[in-house]
């Protein structure tokens, strides 16, 4: 009996230990790091595979290319589809070799970096406007004042005058517009907000742009399945998809008036085309509302980013030099599965942007790609 | 037990003889017995400590949970403070966070779907408890609401937005409201089909367990079925039907995938149930990965937080009313 008590004693004690370490160990990982991932291996201890993390846009383009590659140069690379704000913060956590992203690194994002990290555009993406207006079979033409104003809450029929004038000859009804947008945060609504921001000062001051905003109006869809499931099922509502979605499921979708007075509808030369402006050097452009008359004003990048200097966490040379490489092969070669695939392929300035920021990168000083 | 065994035998003169066996093959075999009953008591206590140290380990994941999401929701406490609670507004760009409509939407399609699914789940308790405890149609019964417990919640969600979805648009323009189809409204029919089980369960057991002859004696005073149910199982069973409903609440609180697909996602303040609304859960669920500045997250691990509270503030109150059910 006396041994029992004395055996459970000594549980106890093991047990408080037990618990005792591993309050420890908790807080020590709940309070660092502020990302999602508290793994600490880092990518260089790992086999030979590159890992990257971060837009689920770019997912099926880069799953076909890293096969590609993979098929020609041998080099697993492991993409996880995360969303843009996930791979970023992984990135910043260097626990990926890269990550990609719809948007640009926002200022709060950039200072939590322990080094400078540069933006590599990677293929191009547009989001189209899709309707449901039952009796009307043309396709629908609408300029920026209408979008805005659909989006604010201001118009509000589909026979609104200014609606009509942007579309002489078609019978438009009476039914009230109901707005579909996306519920999740997303590189969509991204690329989207920062168009009305652009063109509207209204929208600029009361919404802004962000890939989740506070919408004045309208019903929220989870995904690009759940909007276009919202206007397939209700008439008279309109919202916003990825422009690939849309074609591989055939959802009608409008005409977009740019810049130049042109009414574009979207499609992958019209994307291709909007992408070919001047590019400023960092590759840091928002392509929406674009100079190109020929080119569809709800267009933007996706890039991949990388730290500049790319010796970190004892990371072996070798490994940056594959990173560069591949890189350098998806803008490139790697282009030519885009347009299968319903992605717009780089223009020709944005590659030369790219090429110019690849060999920028170095390797304890000294550049990696000659 | 442990007598002197090596020596041999033991002889006592001043009682009547008692040997013990001592050939070597009976001192083995006591030796073995003695061996044996020491491991039963090793394997006892080493269960014993097992179960406590599982035991144990409960506790220190909810501690632990609690912890990391106070600890990851302080740069948020500390920005917005209180306002969190009650704030109206939710602009991730201006970084302003009220939890309000999210708060208020929870609650809202939660009750709600409770209320649709109590009836539903009682019926089935008193049916399958007492009416027909045996026989293929209530097994099969049985089987199925069981298995609407074991559906992913993803499903149940399209089916709400292909299916249930329009029947609610027609019902709506039938009373004259708004004809959006998505909404808080039917975010709680689907959540009430998702908890009816948990209820039913419970409360079927529950009915089982009333002893037969209290029911016999009720009958034996002429009671009606309907009399015996009313007076005796329910008064009997009803702190255990009780937690059944507080189950199935608490399930419905932090049902996530379902109601996004169908509340309509909005940030507004919820003005009506068949109107727009959105839930803690859900809210969580569309931004997280996409959030992109310290205090965004932070402000969603706050929701988090405060959803965990509200589970555990329902859950101590329905406690309490099991309790009083109880003690009278």
């Amino acid at each position: 009996m006396k041994k029992n008590l004395l055996s459970f004693r000594s549980t106890l004690t093991v047990t408080a230990l037990v618990l005792g370490s591993m309050f420890t160990a908790m807080s020590l990982v709940s309070c660092g790091g502020g990302g999602t991932t508290t793994g600490t291996d880092s990518p260089a201890s790992n086999d030979d595979a590159l890992l990257g993390a971060g837009s689920s846009f770019d997912n099926i383009l880069f799953s076909k290319q890293f096969s590609e590659y993979n098929k020609a140069n041998g080099l697993k690379v492991n993409y996880q589809s995360v969303g843009s704000g996930a791979g970023i913060s992984q990135l910043t956590n260097k626990t990926v070799d890269f990550g990609a992203s719809d948007a640009v690194m926002n200022g709060k994002q950039d200072s939590a970096l322990t080094s400078p990290a540069v933006h590599i555009p990677i293929t191009a993406g547009a989001v189209a406007l899709s309707y449901n207006l039952p009796g009307v079979t043309d396709t629908l033409n609408l300029t920026p004042d209408i979008i805005a104003g659909m989006y604010l809450g201001t118009i509000t029929k589909w026979n609104d005058p200014k609606i009509a004038a942007a579309n002489k000859g078609v019978k438009l009804p009476a039914t009230a517009i109901q707005i579909a947008h996306r519920s999740d945060g997303s590189g969509t609504t991204n690329i989207f907000t920062t168009y009305l921001s652009k063109v509207s000062a209204e929208w600029n001051t009361k919404v802004g742009k962000g890939s989740a905003v506070n919408w004045p109006t309208g019903v929220g869809g989870k995904g690009s399945e759940g909007v276009s499931g919202t206007v397939k099922q209700n008439p008279g509502t309109i919202g916003y998809v990825e422009m690939s979605y849309a074609i591989q499921n055939k959802i009608p979708f409008a005409r977009v008036q740019n810049k130049a007075g042109n009414f574009i509808t979207p499609t992958i030369a019209s994307v291709t085309a909007a992408a070919n402006v001047q590019i400023p050097p960092d590759s840091k452009v928002s392509l929406t509302n674009t100079d190109a008359p020929d080119g569809y004003p709800i267009s933007g990048f996706s890039w991949v980013i990388i730290y500049k200097e790319q010796k970190y966490n004892e990371r072996s040379q070798e490994r940056a030099t594959k990173l560069l490489k591949l890189l350098s092969w998806m803008i490139h070669d790697g282009q030519q599965y885009s347009g299968a695939l319903n992605y717009a392929p780089l223009s020709p300035a944005a590659v030369n942007v790219g090429d110019a920021i690849l060999k920028s990168a170095t390797y304890d000083g000294k550049p990696i790609l000659q | 037990m442990n007598t002197s065994v090596e020596n041999g035998g033991i002889t006592r003169s001043d009682r009547p003889l008692r040997v013990i066996n001592s050939t070597p093959d009976a001192i083995t075999k006591a030796k073995r017995r003695i061996r044996r009953s020491f491991r039963q008591i090793r394997t006892e206590t080493v269960f014993r400590q097992t179960l406590m140290i599982i035991g144990l380990l409960m506790i220190v994941l909810v501690l632990g949970i609690l912890l990391t999401l106070v600890v990851k929701s302080l740069p948020s406490i500390q920005a917005l403070g209180l306002k969190y609670l009650w704030g109206k507004t939710w602009d991730p760009v201006q970084d302003i966070y009220g939890a309000a409509p999210f708060l208020l939407g929870t609650l809202i399609s939660s009750f709600l779907a409770l209320i649709i699914s109590v009836p539903f789940s009682l019926a089935v308790a008193i049916f399958l408890g007492e009416y027909y405890p045996n026989g293929w149609l209530p097994d099969f019964l049985k089987n199925a609401v069981e298995l609407i417990a074991a559906v992913p919640s993803v499903i149940y969600g399209f089916w709400a937005l292909a299916v249930l979805v329009p029947i609610v648009r027609t019902f709506e323009s039938k009373i004259g409201v708004a004809p959006l189809g998505q909404g808080i409204f039917a975010s709680s029919l689907i959540l009430a089909v998702m908890i009816i089980p948990y209820a039913a369960s419970l409360g079927r057991s529950m009915i089982q367990l009333v002893p037969s002859q209290l029911k016999e004696a009720a009958y034996g005073l002429g009671a009606t079925r309907w009399e015996v149910i009313r007076s005796v199982i329910l008064p009997y069973t009803k702190s255990g039907l009780f937690a059944g409903v507080l189950l199935s609440l608490g399930r419905a609180l932090g049902e996530t995938m379902a109601v996004t697909m169908v509340i309509g996602n909005t940030s507004l303040m919820p003005h009506s149930i068949f109107g727009y609304g959105n839930t803690m859960a859900s809210v969580i669920a569309n931004e997280f990965t996409e959030a992109d500045k310290p205090v965004y997250v932070s402000a969603l691990i706050e929701l988090g937080l405060v959803l965990f509270l509200v589970t555990v503030v329902i859950n101590l109150i329905g406690k309490k009313i099991i309790d009083r059910f109880t003690n009278d």
